[in-house]
């Protein structure tokens, strides 16, 4: 039988740790770029098209919908769909982007229900003060609205990073090698489970700690006041 | 009170205003006219209805049935050109000033014109330093507003107001923020304006302000107008016992 | 080009989709009673006790929130064997589900416990409390109250969450998911009627928890 060593398993799993890196980072820039639209969307059409428009009921439903099945389904069966689903296209994806295609919707979701609960914390007051200003919406949001809450809003965006990274580790299941998917990997090799759990359980505690430490001294600067 | 022409324009034309907020009717029927040029105070009881009057006039809030007429123009609500339109020609000052707390008093004032009237900086920025010398801030254009008093904050939004050159201001108890001590700053300024012409719709509790200032005074109650008139007769001489009874509470 | 979707031939195998979800909400129930009421003793060593629990119980909360459930779901199912500690697939489930809520629960009754008004905790002491009633009778009710929806929604997450056990043979829904699909080769189908399942269940969920904390735990 093959003997190895503590370093050869842990180098391993550093190898594969990069690709959980880059599929954190993908998620969460690309999960933000969505969330934006998504949230611009939502403050239209509760904010600035009149009440009784046709169309702003629709797309306030489809989106409240939209955030719905993300934040109210499991993150596993997203990755399925994604996998398998893109499947029935005929297009035959690697898991990788079923992978970056399930996460990064799901941060949208979680990240545009944050940056929405950011904006509600504005006082109506600057809104009406904008308004009476004659700026129209998409001013008010841009000058106004929206350098405010992105100030209140960075610490619990960068919270939410660490759920991105845990987030990854699902995606082992539908065969991406990524850390988790290394670890089962490498423990069935080795028949050292218990070592190699825990190894990949202390490689996910380094990146997402550190991470969730920053994201609380950013609330604590924030309540403290510039 | 100082010589003006009051012409005979009819600036605001409101015609049996009825605004509910779900099934509470708080304006039931308002009729009013104001001539450019006119100071009008606004009085009455906290629910009589004065606030949701003024933020009606610029679109704040929407009314059910009745109409209202800026400048000839009638409002609609569903139209955000109209609308846009409509609030260049009014302003408003709020209560608790409402001061974009992330750009500066000289940024503040410069937003809107810039934005909405597309002026050029250097015009908009000249603007702007006349403005705020006007209300005797010329030295804070660089302040943050954490940076200054209420009384302060609140020229610097009548200032913010008056760079749109609105034809009628609405002021929304506008000193009823501000500690005693920094209410005559802010009074002063307003008054300076009535003397400039200026239209002034004010919902406020400075009795002895509209006294002085004022071309008319509007008394309401339970969201109708109870009573009307110029500020000598309604304060020395007042008709109706719940006018009485309003200022027996307020002397 | 075409795509048939035949639903039929997964909501045909509706009894396997329903011990799925009776496993999904079993495993959710247990575990939730447990988390919770370890989240509360913990809160109540990290707010009160020693130093050194208090230090204990940090680094467990800590470990536990920045890693993935997956990850401790493996810790606990294979690893554990290897120390000569082994589980039937339910009861690892079980503990890891009951071990990560409760680092969760942890945080959010210590919130709002350490808002309790100073105010309460010396009106009950002067009326003679001893310490664990005026924690059980004074300080957790009204904690209870204003973190319920945190913690509900921290429950719903563990039951979403508890989709992974399925991977060690755990007889849940998405495990009976799998299944299906392994026989009748209808992937997309079985795991988007799953997916809604879990969608009913995180809404049915939801309500009955904000039904059932103003009744049982803490009034009105």
């Amino acid at each position: 039988m093959v003997e190895f060593s503590i370093w050869d398993i842990f180098r391993n799993l550093l190898l594969a740790g990069r690709w959980t890196v880059v599929l954190s980072l993908t998620a969460f820039i690309g999960g933000g770029m969505v969330g934006l639209l998504v949230l611009v969307g939502r403050l239209w059409s509760t904010r600035a098209a009149p009440g009784a428009q046709k169309v702003a009921r629709i797309a306030s439903a489809a989106l409240d919908g939209y955030i719905l099945l993300f934040q109210g389904t499991p993150l596993l069966m997203q990755l399925f769909l994604a996998y398998f689903g893109l499947a029935l296209f005929g297009i035959n994806v690697p898991a990788w982007v079923a992978a970056a295609v399930a996460l990064t919707l799901y941060t949208s979701a979680y990240l545009a229900e944050i940056w929405r609960g950011c904006v509600d914390a504005i006082p109506k007051g600057q809104w009406e003060a904008a308004q009476s200003l004659a700026m129209s919406f998409g001013e008010q949001l841009r000058h106004i609205v929206l350098p405010q809450a992105l100030r209140i809003a960075v610490p619990p965006t960068v919270g939410f990073l660490v759920q991105v990274i845990k987030g990854t580790a699902l995606a082992s299941v539908i065969g991406f090698i990524e850390l988790t998917k290394a670890g089962t990997v490498i423990a069935n090799a080795t028949f050292k489970p218990f070592l190699v759990y825990s190894c990949v359980a202390l490689m996910y505690f380094a990146l997402c700690f550190p991470v969730s430490l920053y994201a609380r001294r950013l609330e604590r600067k924030l309540k403290n006041g510039r | 009170m100082d010589a003006k022409v009051a012409s005979d324009k009819i600036l605001v034309e409101i015609n049996q205003l009825r605004k509910s907020f779900g099934s509470n009717e708080v304006l039931k029927g308002i009729d009013l006219d104001v001539k450019t040029g006119e100071v009008i105070a606004i009085i009455g009881k906290s629910g009589s209805g004065k606030s949701t009057l003024l933020r009606c006039i610029n679109g704040l809030e929407v009314f059910q049935s009745g109409t209202l007429r800026v400048d000839g123009k009638h409002l609609l609500h569903n139209n955000p050109q109209v609308m846009r339109e409509l609030r260049q020609h009014v302003g408003m000052i709020f209560q608790s000033f409402n001061l974009f707390p992330h750009l500066t008093v000289g940024k503040n004032i410069m937003l809107a014109p810039t934005l909405v009237k597309k002026t050029a900086s250097a015009e908009v920025e000249a603007h702007a330093r006349t403005l705020l010398q006007r209300v005797g801030l010329a030295e804070k254009f660089d302040a943050w507003p954490d940076q200054l008093s209420g009384g302060q904050q609140q020229r610097v939004a009548i200032a913010r107001a008056l760079a749109m050159q609105p034809s009628v201001l609405l002021c929304d108890e506008i000193t009823s923020a501000l500690d005693p001590e920094l209410v005559g700053e802010v009074l002063q300024v307003v008054e300076s304006l009535a003397s400039d012409g200026m239209t002034l719709l004010m919902v406020t509790h400075e009795m002895n302000f509209a006294r002085k200032v004022c071309d008319r005074v509007v008394f309401m109650h339970q969201g109708r107008v109870h009573e009307t008139g110029a500020p000598d007769q309604v304060f020395s001489n007042p008709q109706t016992p719940e006018l009485k009874q309003f200022l027996g509470m307020n002397q | 080009m075409k795509i048939e979707l035949d639903f039929l031939a997964v909501l045909s195998q509706w009894p396997l989709l329903a011990i799925g979800v009776a496993w999904t909400v079993g495993l959710t129930v247990i575990s939730s009673l447990i988390g919770v009421t370890l989240g509360v003793a913990f809160a109540w060593a990290r707010a009160s006790g020693p130093v050194w629990l208090r230090w204990v119980v940090g680094t467990y909360v800590e470990l536990i929130r920045n890693t993935p459930f997956i990850v401790q779901l493996f810790f606990i199912f294979f690893g554990l064997p290897a120390m000569g500690v082994k589980l039937s697939p339910e009861l690892a489930s079980v503990i890891a589900m009951v071990i990560n809520l409760s680092a969760y629960a942890t945080e959010i009754i210590r919130a709002g416990v350490e808002a309790t008004p100073r105010g309460q905790i010396e009106a009950a002491e002067s009326l003679a409390f001893n310490r664990v009633q005026i924690y059980t009778r004074v300080v957790l009710p009204p904690a209870f109250k204003k973190v319920w929806p945190a913690l509900v929604s921290q429950i719903i997450i563990v039951m979403l969450g508890s989709a992974v056990c399925g991977q060690i043979s755990t007889q849940e829904l998405s495990y009976a998911a799998n299944l299906i699909q392994g026989r009748n080769f209808r992937a997309f189908e079985a795991f988007i009627i799953a997916t809604f399942i879990y969608l009913a269940l995180s809404i049915g969920v939801r309500k009955l928890l904000n039904w059932l904390g103003p009744k049982f735990l803490f009034g009105r």
